[in-house]
Parts: C-alpha cells; structure tokens; sequence
C-alpha cells in the first residue's frame, strides 16, 4: 500500500485485496463444509457473523449522515473510510440470502405446527410470517442501497469541485436518511435478532443494536486509520486530535450501549413478567452468566475506567489495543444475544463460528479496501477539508 | 482614572489583534513571567499553550465528587431500605442493587455538574466584586481590545522595566494599574 500525495489517491493497494479476497474464499469455503456438518449451528454463526459486519456498515452510514446532518468539520479527514464503510452496505444483502433459506433453523415462528399450538404466535403471526419477513427484508435493504448510493454519488460530485447545491443535497438526503436508518434498523434488529425468541419482546432493544453498532464503527475507523498511518498514508491529514475526537465518540456511545442495556434489564426486572424474564433468564444460566457478566465489565464497566481519561484517547498504542478489545467485546455481545436460542445451557463454541467470520469479513474488508481506493482517500472538494486538518481541540 | 497616587498592582498592556496576542503571550512567558493573563472576547485557538497553562483538575475535581455522590446515595438507599426500613417490594430482596441505579447514576451526574461549576467558580476565584484590571478605562476586553496584564507580584516585576519588555514585543499602549 502507498499513498500518492498529490492525487490524494491509493496505489499499490493490490495485495491487501487479494489477501482479504483469499480469507474470503477460504471462509466460503469453511462455511460450506459447516452447512454439511452441523446445518443448524451453521446458520446461527452466520447470522452472528452477518450481525457483526452488518452492524460496521450501519454504523458506516449513521456517521456519514451524522457527518452532514450537524456540518461537522473535523470528521471531514476521515469522511471517506466512514463512506468505504458504508459502501459495503449493499453487498451484504448477498450474506442475508444464505439466512432466507435458513429461517427455518433459526425462527421458531417460521414453523407452522407450532405456531398453530402457540396462541401467542398465532397473534404475531400478521407480522411474523415467512412473506412478510423476506418483504421486510427487501425494503430495508433497499432503503440502505438507496441511501448508500445517494450519498456516495453526491460525495464523488463533489470532488470535481464543491457547490452550495452539494452542501443541500447531502442534508437533504441525510434528515429523511436518519428516520429512514432509524425505523430500518429498529425493525431489522426486531426481525433479525428479537424473533429469535418470538415471545419475547422489548421496544429498546433497536437502540441497543444501534449502539452497539456505532461503538463498533468507531472502533474500526480507528483501527483503519492506524493502521494505515502506520503505512504511510493519511499520515498529515489525520492528527491526534481526530483519534481524540473519535476516541470522545467511541467514549460516548460505549456509555449509551450500557444506558440502553441496563434500562432493557432493568424495566423487564421490575416488570417480572414471565415471558420477559425469560430471555435474560437464559442468559443467566450455566456458563452463559459468565459471558453476561464479561460484557458488563468488558464492554462498559473496565472500558470506561481506562478511557475516560484524556491521555488514554490520544495514546495511539493504547487506543490500537483498545479498539482491538472493543471489536471483540462487541462480537462477544452479538453472540450472547444469538447464541443462548441454540445453546440454552451454557456457551458451546465450535470452530463453525469463525467460518462466516471469515468469509463475510474477507468480503467486507475487500468491498470497503476496493471503494477506498477507487476514490481520493479524502475529499479533495470539501470546502471545510483545510479547517479539519487543523482542527484542534 | 480613579486614585492615581495608589498602589501598583501591575501593567495592563493592549495588541491589535488576537495574534499579536498570542506571540506576545509566547514571548512573555519566555522571558520568564509567570504572574500574567490575557484578556481576549473570545476563546484564542493556541492560547492555552502559549501561555504555558497547566492542565484544569476540574475533570478530576469533577470525577472525585461524582464518585463520592454515587456512592453516598447508593449507602442512603441501602441504608434506608434495609436497615432503617426493611420493605418487601414484589417479592425482591432488600437489598436490591439494580433498583438503587437510577438514583446513584443521576446523583452522581448532579454531584459532577455541581462539582464542575462550582469547582470551575473557585479555581478562577470568582465571585469577586472588584479586579485590577478594571481600574483601567479603556480595559475594552469583551468588545475589541487584546489585552495582557502582568502582575505587581510576578518576581520579575518592574514597573518600568516591564512597561519598556511590554512596548519592545509591540503592545498598542501600556497602563499602569494602580488604587
């Protein structure tokens, strides 16, 4: 990987593609061998896996609207990668088709003789049905892809240079865009992640996807940068001041991830209902305590401690570690939401998680490396680009 | 001018703009004054570094109160409901930590915020009715003056000395506050 600096372009990026691509295939190919082995826990690895990648490339498209919506200035530096991140967003619609064809492993309302013993499902079935589901789907797809393309076309636009008309046309699609990502993502979460246990319910639990989700993007971005600074690239563009600002983000939305998780379980144990208690009941038992109580400390309690100082969010050798960690605890988070459905004794990991890990993240990362490239790594015609570089906190 | 036979309290000296303010800042700090502030109307990018400002604790002042905050009204609610008050609230123990979080979260936020302010108050030892540099009648520092005051108590302070060091880095004017 290099960097030509007068061009604001990548060259040489060839190699890091062909390994994401390789990781791909070899992660396809494992996925495969998983399906013929041990079809049921195949398709809730996938699922975890999509959740993952998907949950980035969201987060991707939050920042970049957010970007616009508010006029930030000292995002623009990095506005690009929260676009690369975003452009992946399409594609993954290809790693949501293998879980159509397994809905009938992984939602138990997809099953019409329990259905037609259950009274409870039989009264969400209006809404929780095979049609509806893949119709749900679609359209939250779409709305994803037309946003994506929008907003990237306008960018692009802006490079041959910069327009008030451009300024407008970015928030004009960023305000609807946000209550479109908004409703998309609280339902797609409802349909994907919360049938997995169809009895129970939480109308929080998109905001808790969400801000997993944006804790998530934030970590990688910073990871991107690094590791790219470590290369040589962006090295004058972005300064410490950007991973300080991330760093105060990530900072943030690590804290709403634990508001948003502690008032999901707190109204449900006040509540004690039966049907509610259930689902973190199940998380409560066996070994599965043991990961409830790694994300309480892992994900919030140990992460807040560590970063809440000023010196920890400018150390780029500590946030590398650090966001490393919170990638990981995210995972770890996903996988206890999923997970327990399949398991409900205790944590059973097998190797068929990583298999999607790897094929839907060599995808992931070759999208995202491929639309990077193809495009000046900062954008050259953005009037506040100058201002962002000097930003200072 | 109010009492001009009073003590000298220290020099007020005006810049044209802000960076001359700033480079003056810079050269006064390394010639080795450390009783000086700049006035300004707005908040100076940079600032903070040329004049060799440590680091506010107020995060730290802030942070401290707030854990103590938490903590004093999480020992209330233990304390209150069960031992002063045993009650049994559907069915849960008496010690419930998770109904005590709310409270403990938002005490700790208020006890931060008071901390903040009112740490913020006396570390700028504010209130105060009356400052040197209101002697002056051109001390236009919320409108369009630039100034720097150095004080009569900095080790290196001589009335005239500093005046001449304040007119060679390319102060406007100098004053004398006295009274």
């Amino acid at each position: 990987m290099k960097w030509d600096s007068t061009t604001y372009r990548l060259t040489d990026r060839g190699r890091f593609l062909m390994i994401a691509i390789v990781i791909s295939i070899v992660g396809v190919a494992a996925s495969v061998a998983a399906f013929f082995i041990n079809r049921e826990q195949f398709f809730f690895s996938w699922l975890t896996s999509f959740l993952f990648w998907f949950s980035l490339a969201a987060g991707g498209l939050f920042f970049v609207m957010l970007h616009h919506l508010v006029g930030a200035t000292w995002s623009v530096v990095i506005r690009r990668l929260a676009e690369a991140v975003m452009s992946v967003l399409p594609f993954l619609g290809i790693a949501f088709i293998p879980l159509l064809f397994g809905m009938h492993d992984l939602y138990h309302w997809s099953h019409a003789d329990v259905v037609a013993q259950d009274e409870l499902l039989q009264w969400k079935s209006g809404y929780l049905n095979t049609t509806f589901f893949v119709i749900r789907a679609v359209v939250y797809f779409a709305v994803w892809t037309l946003l994506t393309f929008l907003l990237r076309k306008t960018s692009l636009a802006q490079d041959a240079g910069h327009t008030p008309e451009l300024e407008a046309r970015f928030r004009k699609i960023s305000a609807p865009g946000m209550v479109a990502f908004a409703l998309t993502l609280t339902l797609a979460s409802f349909d994907w992640l919360m049938s997995l246990d169809p009895h129970w319910y939480s109308t929080i639990f998109g905001v808790y996807v969400f801000a997993g989700a944006v804790v998530a993007v934030l970590a990688f971005l910073i990871l991107a940068v690094i590791m790219m600074q470590k290369r040589g690239v962006l090295t004058e563009a972005v300064t410490i001041e950007h991973y300080h600002d991330l760093g105060k983000l990530l900072f943030a939305f690590m804290i709403f991830w634990a508001y948003m998780a502690f008032s999901q379980y707190f109204l449900i144990w006040y509540g004690n209902i039966p049907e509610e208690t259930l689902w973190f009941l199940h998380r409560w038992t066996g070994s599965w305590k043991t990961v409830s109580l790694v994300l309480v400390f892992g994900h919030f309690v140990i992460p807040f401690f560590i970063f809440i100082t000023r010196g920890a969010k400018r150390n780029k050798s500590f946030l590398s570690i650090f966001v490393i960690w919170m990638l990981l605890i995210h995972w770890v988070d996903l996988y206890w939401v999923v997970m327990p459905t399949l398991h409900p004794h205790g944590v059973h990991f097998s190797w068929i998680d990583m298999a999607p890990m790897l094929a839907i993240g060599g995808a992931f990362l070759a999208r995202f490396w491929y639309t990077l490239g193809a495009q000046p790594l900062v954008p050259v015609g953005d009037p506040r680009l100058e201002k962002s570089i000097k930003i200072v906190n | 001018m109010a009492n001009q036979s009073g003590k000298v309290h220290g020099l007020l000296a005006r810049f044209e703009s802000p960076g001359a303010l700033l480079e003056a800042a810079k050269k006064i700090n390394a010639a080795g004054y450390k009783k000086f502030d700049s006035h300004s109307p707005f908040p100076i990018h940079g600032m903070d570094e040329a004049m060799r400002l440590k680091r506010s604790p107020i995060g730290w002042i802030a942070g401290l109160l707030a854990l103590c905050g938490g903590a004093g009204l999480l020992a209330l609610q233990w304390w209150s409901s069960s031992v002063e008050y045993p009650l049994v609230i559907s069915g849960k123990p008496f010690f419930s930590f998770q109904a005590y979080v709310p409270v403990t979260f938002a005490g700790a936020v208020l006890c931060a915020a008071f901390a903040a302010t009112f740490g913020m108050l006396m570390i700028n030892q504010l209130p105060r009715l009356h400052h040197p540099v209101f002697f002056s009648d051109n001390f236009n520092a919320t409108d369009d003056g630039f100034f720097i005051s150095i004080e009569a108590g900095d080790p290196d302070f001589d009335k005239d000395k500093t005046a001449a060091f304040l007119k060679s880095i390319g102060c406007v004017e100098v004053e004398v506050l006295q009274g």
